[in-house]
């Protein structure tokens, strides 16, 4: 582990009071989507918890991943660092670079072998693609996965690209990106997809593993059921507007200024599994269909690939607006079938993905 | 302090609105959970920030939960404001970060929230304290 000292023992040296303490344990449980009864168990965890090493790679990335976690709020990345977590090598939040930033993650390697958590954010080059198109110090994305993948307990890959490939994956995808589970296959993967994740999600995920020091139950596609559980359509403050057939039909009428279900606009909500309708976003400030925007579904794989965002493309060209409307009149039986319907269509579009090179790429333009 | 004008029906939400739909349903689990109180003496939290609330939502829950007689506010890690609902037994308690962030908004239905008790393992030390400032009020200070 990175440190002997437990976490209680390092509160208590800076001066934190045990209300201080449980208050924070009642804002974990809260950011873990546990019951608030639980806040004095994972005051009894966290006091024993020691520090886990986590190595953090980024590969191919925006760089909004690592933005959105230094956006968490509860706790803040000053608790997590310093408290929660030894982030032992991050080339976006360390102050070394170069060589020195590469000595330290080897060091943080060698030192917790078998124990640190590996975080991932980006997707990579594939085995079969040219290793050129991202590297770090001069080692391909591939490479530097496979060797810290070695001594590895378990990795977490962060935001879309790193879950499911992402953006560098859409089609034509140009470089050959793969998804970390494409690469990982003899260690526990916890995927964390959005673009971003909710922040909230992020620290709730390593507060988890923190407090439990095992992985949360996971979802079909790896996703932790604590957060990705429900879909938003079905924790959607509009879901009532849905149920009564009330649609915002253009992005300035009346349904839309009345607050009505934004699903003929595009919304993605009932085919997409996330936290945002509950966490929300800056702070538990708003999230995107509470300013008036569908879900794009972003925590859904080949989300980029699944059309245009504000087309109803979550209505089904089977289903035609008379019997949405219908379904708004009958309760949500047809609704729920549409559903079901969009999501056999997003799983399908998973199987449509195409690789293919730069050359094919420009020959196709 | 009493709830007042929350009980004036012209500042009630139209019961039935889809828009209020969430906040009745908590102050539906409001109302187990004190006649669960009342016959076990067990206490309820519920987090009022993993709930799908729209806008206006969570206002109109308090303003229906109305202010009580006390208020309190504890300085640990942040402030914690306290307040009783115009509810006798239903409490609401704000967890802020040092930034004045919220963290939670619970209702704790309880004889008094737990955040203001003294911890146990305080008190075991209190005497210690107490006569560490003996001593030092004996040599002049504080």
């Amino acid at each position: 582990m990175a440190a002997s000292k437990t976490l209680g023992e390092r509160l208590r040296e800076r001066g934190v009071s045990r209300r201080g303490f449980l208050k924070y344990c009642a804002a974990t449980a809260s950011l873990m989507a546990l019951p608030p009864s639980m806040a004095p168990a994972i005051a009894a965890a966290l006091e024993r918890a020691r520090r886990p090493s986590v190595i953090w790679l980024s590969f191919q990335e925006c760089t909004g991943c690592t933005e959105s976690l230094t956006r968490s709020f509860s706790p803040t990345i000053e608790d997590l660092i310093l408290d929660v977590v030894s982030l032992d090598y991050h080339h976006t939040l360390q102050a070394a670079s170069g060589e020195a930033a590469e000595r330290a993650r080897e060091e943080a390697m060698r030192a917790h072998w078998g124990e640190y958590l590996l975080v991932v954010d980006g997707s990579l080059p594939g085995p079969r693609a040219n290793p050129g198109y991202s590297t770090i110090a001069g080692i391909s994305n591939l490479q530097m996965l496979e060797e810290a993948l070695a001594g590895a307990a378990a990795v977490i890959a962060i935001g879309t690209c790193a879950a499911f490939g992402g953006l560098p994956q859409a089609r034509p995808n140009p470089t050959g990106a793969v998804s970390v589970s494409d690469i990982v296959t003899d260690k526990p993967v916890i995927n964390v997809p959005g673009c971003p994740p909710v922040p909230m999600v992020i620290t709730g995920v390593l507060a988890q593993y923190l407090v439990f020091g095992q992985l949360p139950e996971l979802d079909e596609y790896r996703r932790p059921r604590a957060f990705y559980g429900q879909a938003i359509h079905d924790r959607c403050y509009r879901r009532p507007f849905y149920d009564k057939g009330l649609f915002a039909e253009t992005f300035d009428d009346e349904g839309a200024r009345a607050g009505w279900c934004l699903y003929r606009l595009g919304c993605k909500g009932p085919s997409t599994y996330n936290a945002c309708a509950t966490m929300r976003w800056n702070g538990g400030t708003s999230w995107p269909v509470e300013a008036g925007a569908p879900c794009l579904g972003c925590s859904e794989a080949s989300f980029w690939d699944a059309g245009g965002f504000y087309r109803a493309l979550s209505v089904p060209a089977e289903i035609d607006g008379a019997r949405i409307l219908a379904a708004g009149a009958v309760g949500a039986v047809v609704g729920g079938a549409a559903v079901a319907l969009t999501r056999r269509r997003v799983r399908a579009g998973e199987q449509a993905r195409e690789p293919v090179t730069v050359d094919e790429l420009e020959q196709r333009q | 302090m009493t709830g007042g004008s929350v009980s004036d029906p012209a500042t009630m939400p139209a019961a039935g609105g889809p828009d209020w739909d969430a906040a009745k349903a908590i102050l539906n689990e409001v109302r187990h959970a004190l006649r669960h109180f009342v016959a076990t003496g067990e206490s309820t939290l519920i987090d009022l920030r993993a709930q799908p609330f729209a806008p206006g939502d969570l206002e109109r829950l308090l303003a229906w939960l109305g202010r009580g007689e006390v208020e309190a506010r504890v300085e640990a890690l942040g402030p914690t404001r306290v307040w009783e609902s115009a509810v006798p037994g239903v409490w609401l308690v704000d967890h802020r970060d040092g930034d004045d962030q919220r963290l939670t908004l619970q209702i704790e239905v309880a004889e008094f929230p737990e955040i203001l008790r003294s911890p146990a393992q305080d008190i075991e030390q209190a005497v210690a304290i107490l006569d560490a400032r003996l001593g030092a009020a004996a040599d002049g200070g504080p």
